[in-house]
């Protein structure tokens, strides 16, 4: 793996920025870490969905895959938060201004330990945010101990062996109400752009669970969240592959051997299947599937879930139209009869 | 012996012909969940209708059902609306606790009670009426599962009779408080006649104490402070509230929510100006006040101790990030869960301090209902101009009692968004933004929105430099502490100053805050009338302190700082300010036993210590809420 970004291009997106925009500061990651494969295909999404980066908000949590919000999307306002706890400062953030995307980047004990019970309400709320988890299975940060999604049975380089099961994030998430449910690999480079591009164009929670290996403390025979042991049990659910609405639809799929879903702003998304039998809008399906392959001790890969049409939060609180933040004092503050009336109320 | 005849035969120590006119208090004990709560309502509003100054306390079990209330309702002719320590007249309704209310009455005081109770055999020396309850409702109301509801309201008509409440006001009272409910009404109206009637019959006034109407209520408005507060909110324009349910702070947010369904729902598409969400606990609910206050709206949480304590960690986020946000603390007593349902002032240093580290935060001290409005509006401007946290910090007393108001004035300024991010202001930092620089000198920077256009910044607590990059220079760091520190100073000349009332010639300083306001009041009051003790008052209404209050100090060789904690936690704060000869006139009137501080415990103390009075052997037995009824 590489840190650097990639190399400056002079074209242009459609609506007509350069890459520039979509870079970040300099990743302080260790070299080769899966987390900076992750930072550099958000690059290329927002980049190549022609998302602004000004209308962007970037959150995330404490950890090693919490510094990574500033090492892409320079140009958009960002926010670090406290750990466990960036579910909250984007649900804020999104009902303050509901014009704005939100890409939130945890980590798996940002997530599954102390954030466990943000994460939750966070899913059953379906905020609109696209939420990512880069999964190392350990607290790089505090020197590798175990974190709750560590395989059953893994080892740390000192020799301790895990022996709790772990969190399965993606069907947590299935069970609690996320409308995407994703899982990839940082070293998968066209399913996790693909996946990543899809998020974009759903409204509601995206959470995705991208497999990241620790070079530092996690990659070694003993883990079971190392590049060599993802590799080979990898298991992809099909082919994404994912037709932006500003696209004319060229690519062609047999209809016996693939899904098609349409997104909310009219985008869609097309899953070749492995599993002829595979229905990514079927809650149950997906649960068996997660089930099933991690009995084998495999990761299934690819979107696991997809339901569409489900009114998302700031829905649900029938908001208006336009930002709260920004609503004039007119809108917000009621006028003398108002308080009169209530003054009268109490006499 | 017939109850009929231990009324007759009583022969009570104050029976001479004294009269007490609209000075007393009147103590109802009923059972949690019984209804008693529109009775007693009523009983205060046909007072105030009365005209005369009164002031209702609601002493209630942490409990939904069956645990014993004590709803307390003081009429002074003088105003003085604070708690008075003692109970001049008991409606004992509460077999439970019956006994232990009759025996803590001071002598003289009268007692209606629940017949079957047999009250009277406990002491000779009060004024005891027996009443018939069961009897009585069961005449008035035929079906039996509504009685348990109107027969509180009986005791309003005995009242009415007795202490001369005007009937007429008990109806008026009783309309306004059950509204459109006809049926109710007419129970509720047959109930209280009866009452009225069965005392008009049966009892004989033996007790001293009138109500006479007066004229000094006029046109003022009853509400709580948490009522209050929430409308201050919706007037200040929140625009995003995340809340968790604690006592006794969730009327706050829910009077919100009733207010902005009425008030700020767009007229023209039915849609919310406003997002209201039960968070999934404190951390979650200040972590959405900081994400919207970032992005740009006016956010804010209510909550109690316990929930402080859990935003403990995003407080410091606040603080170093100079997000603003607005935080209600409507304190209960601690530590741990304490007493939910009792008041105290006991979250003054974990509010001021909150968080690990050197963070401080600016604290706004209601003392009155119409404070708890205003200082809603300021907090919101405070916390914007400040870019920081900004706490109210309301109590159970002034939350969820029901106090007397002049109406709310309509906010007379706009808004204060404080200071955003301008093309100018970019220009003066040297063409590039720099979030946490300080080209006013004030030490506030400025700040960008989320979707406003301007260069946008990342927000973070961990170590950054002007720039608003990630930094650990020890210069950086250093510098940018120093500069928040500036900025609190900057804070002094912003928030509202004390109020001071000096007295020519005395000797003796007050400092007090909050709803301690209201006996302090009273106690000068007492010093001056009973011991020819003249005092200074000096009520704070924020912190961080301004000069007034060493100036104040320097002023007085004897500074009485009253407050309702063990700790004197309000002076351990002005002790971190003042000089050591400033702070060694200082000293403490505490006040922590779950009731609201009252104005004879505070000159009691004050007497004991300037010498002119014994100290007390032991502390007196007051009526302490119950014999220890437990419940969570």
């Amino acid at each position: 793996m590489s840190v650097t970004t990639p190399q400056p291009g002079k074209k242009s997106n459609r609506i007509g920025l350069e890459m520039q925009p979509y870079r970040g500061g300099k990743t302080t990651l260790c070299a080769g870490c899966g987390h900076n494969a992750i930072s550099e295909r958000i690059i290329d999404a927002f980049f190549e969905m022609g998302v602004d980066p000004n209308q962007v908000i970037k959150l995330s949590g404490i950890g090693c895959s919490s510094k990574s919000p500033a090492y892409f999307l320079g140009g958009s306002h960002g926010f670090n938060a406290v750990h466990g706890r960036m579910p909250s400062v984007g649900t804020g953030a999104m009902l303050a201004n509901r014009k704005m995307i939100a890409i939130g980047v945890s980590g798996d004990g940002d997530t599954g330990a102390i954030g466990i019970g943000q994460f939750v309400h966070l899913m059953r709320r379906n905020l609109p945010i696209v939420y990512i988890i880069e999964d190392n299975g350990c607290y790089g940060l505090t020197k590798g101990q175990f974190s709750p999604t560590a395989d059953l049975g893994s080892k740390l380089k000192t020799g301790v062996v895990n022996d709790l099961p772990p969190i399965d994030t993606c069907a947590l998430a299935i069970e609690l109400g996320a409308t995407f449910v994703a899982r990839s690999f940082s070293g998968d480079k066209k399913q996790l752009l693909s996946i990543l591009k899809a998020s974009l164009s759903h409204r509601g929670t995206c959470m995705i669970d991208v497999l990241s290996p620790c070079v530092t403390f996690n990659d070694h025979d003993g883990s079971t969240k190392s590049y060599a042991y993802v590799k080979d049990h990898d298991e992809p659910l099909g082919e994404v592959s994912f037709v932006p609405f500003f696209e004319d639809i060229s690519v062609e799929y047999d209809p016996g051997t693939s899904k098609e879903v349409t997104l909310h702003d009219g985008s869609r998304l097309y899953l070749k299947k492995v599993a002829e039998d595979y229905d990514p809008t079927d809650r149950i399906t997906a649960m068996r599937l997660l089930h099933e392959t991690s009995r084998r001790g495999e990761f299934a890969t690819g979107v696991l879930y997809i339901e569409p049409d489900r009114d998302d939060f700031i829905e649900l609180l029938n908001l208006v139209d336009e930002p709260l933040a920004t609503l004039p004092l007119e809108r917000i503050r009621p006028d003398k009869a108002a308080l009169d009336e209530i003054n009268e109320s109490l006499r | 012996m017939p109850a009929s005849d231990v009324a007759v035969q009583e022969t009570a120590s104050q029976s001479s012909t004294r009269r007490v006119v609209n000075d007393f208090s009147i103590q109802v004990a009923t059972v949690n969940g019984s209804g008693s709560q529109t009775a007693n309502l009523v009983l205060l509003r046909s007072i105030f209708q009365m005209g005369i100054p009164v002031s209702g306390k609601n002493l209630f079990p942490s409990n939904i059902a069956g645990l014993p209330t004590w709803y307390t309702i003081r009429a002074n002719k003088d105003g003085w609306i604070g708690r008075k320590k003692e109970i001049d007249f008991l409606v004992a309704m509460n077999p439970e606790t019956a006994k232990e209310d009759v025996l803590t009455l001071e002598a003289g005081a009268a007692v209606v009670y629940d017949e079957p109770l047999k009250l009277k055999e406990l002491r000779g020396d009060l004024v005891f009426y027996p009443v018939p309850f069961d009897k009585l409702v069961a005449a008035v109301c035929p079906d039996a599962k509504l009685r348990r509801l109107v027969r509180n309201m009986i005791y309003d008509g005995i009242l009415s009779r007795l202490l001369n409440a005007d009937l007429g006001q008990m109806e008026k009272a009783l309309r306004k408080q059950l509204g459109k409910k006809t049926k109710a009404i007419e129970l509720n109206l047959n109930a209280l006649k009866a009452g009225y009637e069965f005392a008009s019959q049966s009892l004989e006034k033996r007790d001293p104490l009138w109500l006479e109407p007066m004229d000094k209520t006029g046109g003022k408005i009853l509400v709580e402070g948490n009522a209050a507060g929430a409308l201050g909110c919706v007037m200040a324009g929140c625009t995003v509230v995340a809340w968790y349910p604690i006592t006794p702070s969730s009327s706050l947010p829910e009077a919100i929510i009733g207010y902005m369904r009425k008030y700020r729902t767009d007229k023209a598409t039915g849609k919310a100006t406003f997002a209201i969400v039960q968070a999934e606990d404190e951390i979650a609910a200040l972590g959405m006040v900081l994400g919207a206050s970032w992005a740009g709206a006016r956010a804010m949480t209510s909550t109690s101790g316990p929930g402080v304590s859990l935003m403990s960690e995003f407080a410091g986020l606040s603080y170093y990030a100079e997000v603003p946000g607005v935080i209600f603390d409507i304190q209960r007593v601690g530590p741990s869960t304490g007493l939910p349902t009792r008041t105290a002032q006991g979250d003054i240093t974990l509010a001021a301090l909150n968080s690990h580290g050197d963070t401080k935060h600016v604290l706004l001290i209601p003392a009155s209902v119409d404070e708890c409005y205003q200082m809603a509006m300021d907090a919101f401007d405070l916390a914007e101009r400040l870019q920081t946290l900004v706490f109210v910090m309301s109590d159970l007393d002034l939350g969820m009692n029901t106090w007397m108001s002049d109406p709310f004035p309509y906010p007379t300024k706009p808004i204060d968004r404080g200071k955003l991010l301008t093309p100018e202001a970019v220009k003066r930092m040297g063409g590039q933004f720099g979030r946490y620089m300080d080209i006013d000198g004030d030490g506030i920077p400025y700040r960008s929105i989320p979707g406003d256009g301007m260069p946008a910044y990342f927000a973070r607590g961990s170590g950054h430099n002007a720039r608003g990059q990630y930094s650990e220079r020890p210069d950086d760091y250093q510098n940018n502490l120093d500069r928040l520190a500036r900025k609190f100073e900057t804070a002094k000349t912003m928030v509202p100053k004390p109020i001071v009332d000096e007295q020519p010639g005395a000797e003796i300083g007050f400092v007090a805050y909050g709803t301690s306001h209201w006996a302090v009041e009273e106690s000068r009051d007492q010093l001056t009338r009973e011991n020819g003790l003249k005092t200074s008052y000096l009520r704070l209404q924020a912190y961080p302190f301004t000069p007034e209050l060493a100036a104040f100090i320097e002023r007085h060789p004897r500074v009485y700082v009253i407050e309702q904690n063990r700790d004197a936690q309000m002076l351990s704060l002005m002790k971190i300010d003042l000089t050591p000869d400033l702070s060694a006139r200082c000293r403490s009137v505490l006040h922590y036993n779950g009731l609201p501080i009252d104005a004879r415990s505070i000159t009691d103390d004050v007497l004991v210590q300037e010498g002119l009075k014994a100290p007390a052997a032991q502390r007196a037995v007051e009526f302490a809420g119950g014999s220890g009824v437990g419940g969570e």
